[in-house]
């Protein structure tokens, strides 16, 4: 579905500081040129490919399968990116449109690192400065991370508003980028913030649910039953649904980060918990008080500790298209040692939560049935802190 | 005429900023009254929010203040309806879509009405959003201020023309907080905007010193001065009403000299 005057539904939008209008303004319109592009395209494609790795395998996991016994499960393995996630497919379109629009300098927020890595990695290829802004807390929980992106020559600045995590470094990014607009692309990481963002990212990681459907087709001759990835903003969720959002067979499945339990207060899991709100530029679901103030999101996945979702995920949710599952730190853990002994493949955190509802789903269904999990990133950044949440005292 | 307006009429309007709740509500309510007593002209309320994106850190840190005295929106509305039983200087608050959002924009606007708001100020809704708020707004006599940014260039004509109350326009690109120097091309901003419309245009972000605000009020029709007020507030603490009064005079008394 496209966004019509910036909007999925009564979701998304431009809620953002009258500084910024113009530079939002500009990147919808040099978005609108250079998408159709044909030389655009043309060098895209050409990084993806020979630099970033593309097309990811769809892999059978014969194993898995066979030992949940039910329905077939493949794994898109977005965790064989250069970079090791899908957060690669977004940054290297925006980092070519904003190279494109003239622009030299690169700033971002991570929560995990991963687009952190990955923004550092784009402006080293592409000769440009780099700041990274990312929460002291999440600096602590990723410090490899933050070696890796000062190694790749950008700036990590450690976020200390707030909470600390990854909604305070959106809003020390979106400062930073009212203070400096002329150089400077904000190269936003999810599907979330103001119009164009949620589109622009969006189609940049559709490129994976492209792929599923051609890989899909030639492997099994038919579309999957389902969809599974895990959601925070929501980009590699998006990026696995978006071309399957008109086949309507195909089930689409978000899985939150419920933290502790979405009875808890220790929880990010925004479909599930949250009401309609306006924050960080965008009007969509964010986990928020009575009174509006957003709610101190809890998740072992820094990349998954998000208040809100990316508004054409809310409108996803609100027509029934797509729907949005809890799973909690334990049941993520679980699934992250279980995908590491079973398949030899340790997936990031962040899709433990997607490989976790897979685990649950696939003991339901016949075995002629096939859904496809999004390993949106690999989990070796997670090693010790998975670690010592099951009491090892591992440092990196 | 409305009472922001009248903020304006004949003299160069100062416009402090406080936010509410820090470090008390019973001290807020102090502060406004010496403020208006030493002669501000119009006073900006800010209703503290968990993220407020377009502030510096001074003001960041007011609203965490506010936050945890668990201050919400409920409690800033019954404080300026007991404001109202002295003070008659025009109040227009300054907060975050959420909070308006969140409450219902209906029930908020005409809560407004009633405790004797006069303005509002969302620095997070731009003119593309502003019709959601606005509407509601002028129902109950509201004004919905608009914002004009240094980077709003093509834009102005647009806001200009559909401005109340009084045009908030920002001196400089970034966030709230004190600057040493302005830019100074803000003079042309404020011509452009004239060839457009008659509201009063007061400048803001970036202004400290009762110098700078003379300066600001000159080229324009009034200045607005927050992170130095709310800095004292956070030194001064329950002491600051007297602290921030003289302030007030200060400024007053160089926009006479």
């Amino acid at each position: 579905m496209e966004a019509i005057n910036g909007r999925f539904g009564i979701h998304g939008g431009q809620y953002i500081p009258e500084t910024l209008m113009n530079a939002v303004n500009e990147l919808e319109e040099a978005y609108n040129h250079y998408k159709n592009d044909p030389e655009f395209n043309r060098e895209l494609t050409e990084l993806l490919n020979d630099y970033g790795n593309r097309p990811s395998r769809l892999y059978y996991a014969k194993k898995m399968s066979e030992d949940l016994g039910g329905a077939k499960i493949y794994l898109k393995r977005e965790d064989l990116n250069h970079t090791g996630a899908h957060k690669v497919n977004n940054v290297l379109g925006q980092a070519l449109l904003a190279k494109k629009m003239g622009k030299t300098r690169l700033i971002a927020e991570t929560g995990a690192g991963q687009h952190g890595v990955a923004t550092a990695t784009a402006a080293a290829l592409m000769g440009m400065e780099c700041v990274i802004f990312m929460g002291k807390e999440d600096t602590e929980r990723q410090a490899l991370n933050v070696y890796r992106m000062r190694l790749l020559g950008a700036e990590v600045v450690p976020v200390t508003s707030g909470t600390a995590t990854l909604k305070d470094a959106v809003s020390e990014a979106m400062r930073e980028w009212t203070n400096r607009i002329d150089d400077t692309h904000y190269c936003l990481g999810s599907v979330m913030g103001p119009h164009p963002f949620p589109t622009i990212v969006r189609d940049f990681q559709a490129v994976i649910s492209k792929e599923i459907k051609e890989q899909m087709l030639e492997k099994e001759g038919r579309l999957p039953d389902a969809v599974i990835a895990c959601v925070g903003g929501g980009s590699n969720a998006i990026g696995s649904f978006y071309n399957f959002i008109e086949d309507e067979g195909v089930e689409l499945i978000g899985c939150e980060a419920a933290g502790r339990g979405i009875d808890t207060f220790e929880t990010a899991a925004t479909v599930n918990t949250g009401s309609v709100g306006i924050f960080h530029g965008m009007k969509s679901y964010f986990c928020q008080d009575e009174y509006g103030q957003i709610a101190p999101v809890y998740s072992i996945s820094a990349g998954l500790d998000y208040p809100g979702v990316g508004p054409e995920h809310a409108h996803l949710h609100d027509i029934g298209r797509a729907k949005y599952v809890p799973i909690t730190d334990d049941e993520a853990v679980n699934a992250f040692e279980y995908l590491s002994r079973t398949e030899g493949i340790i997936p990031a955190i962040e899709s433990s939560h997607a490989i976790a509802y897979a685990m649950k789903l696939a003991p339901q269904l016949d075995s002629d049935k096939i859904i496809v999990v999004t390993v949106s990133g690999r989990g070796d950044k997670d090693c010790a802190a998975i670690a010592r949440y099951r009491g090892e005292d591992i440092h990196e | 005429m409305s009472r922001i307006r009248e903020a304006f009429e004949g003299k160069k309007a100062f416009i402090p900023f406080i936010t509410c709740g820090d470090p008390d509500l019973d001290t807020t309510k102090e502060i406004v009254r010496q403020m208006e007593k030493n002669g501000a002209d119009l006073i900006e309320l800010g209703i503290p929010f968990s993220d407020p994106t377009a502030e510096g850190p001074v003001i960041q840190e007011a609203n965490i203040r506010a936050l945890k005295n668990k201050i919400t929106t409920d409690d800033v509305f019954q404080m300026v309806r007991e404001l109202r039983n002295d003070v008659k200087v025009p109040l227009v608050f300054m907060t975050y879509a959420n909070v308006v959002f969140t409450y219902g924009i209906e029930k908020f606007a005409s809560t407004c009405a009633e405790v004797g708001i006069d303005g509002i100020i969302l620095p997070d809704v731009p003119y593309e959003e502003k019709a959601e708020f606005d509407d509601v707004c002028k129902k109950y006599n509201v004004d919905f201020i608009s914002m004009i940014a240094p980077t709003s260039e093509n834009r102005i004509d647009m806001i200009a023309k559909e401005a109340r109350g009084f045009i908030y326009v920002v001196s400089s690109l970034g966030v709230t907080g004190e600057r040493s120097n302005i830019n100074t091309e803000i003079g042309t901003l404020i011509d452009r905007i004239r060839k457009v419309t008659d509201v009063p245009c007061a400048i803001g972000f970036g202004i400290s010193t009762p110098e700078q605000a003379k300066a600001m009020a000159e080229i324009s029709d009034g200045a607005i001065v927050g992170s130095t007020i709310v800095r004292m507030i956070a030194k001064y603490q329950k002491d600051a009403p007297e602290e921030v009064g003289n302030f007030v005079k200060e400024v007053k008394a160089a926009y006479n000299k």
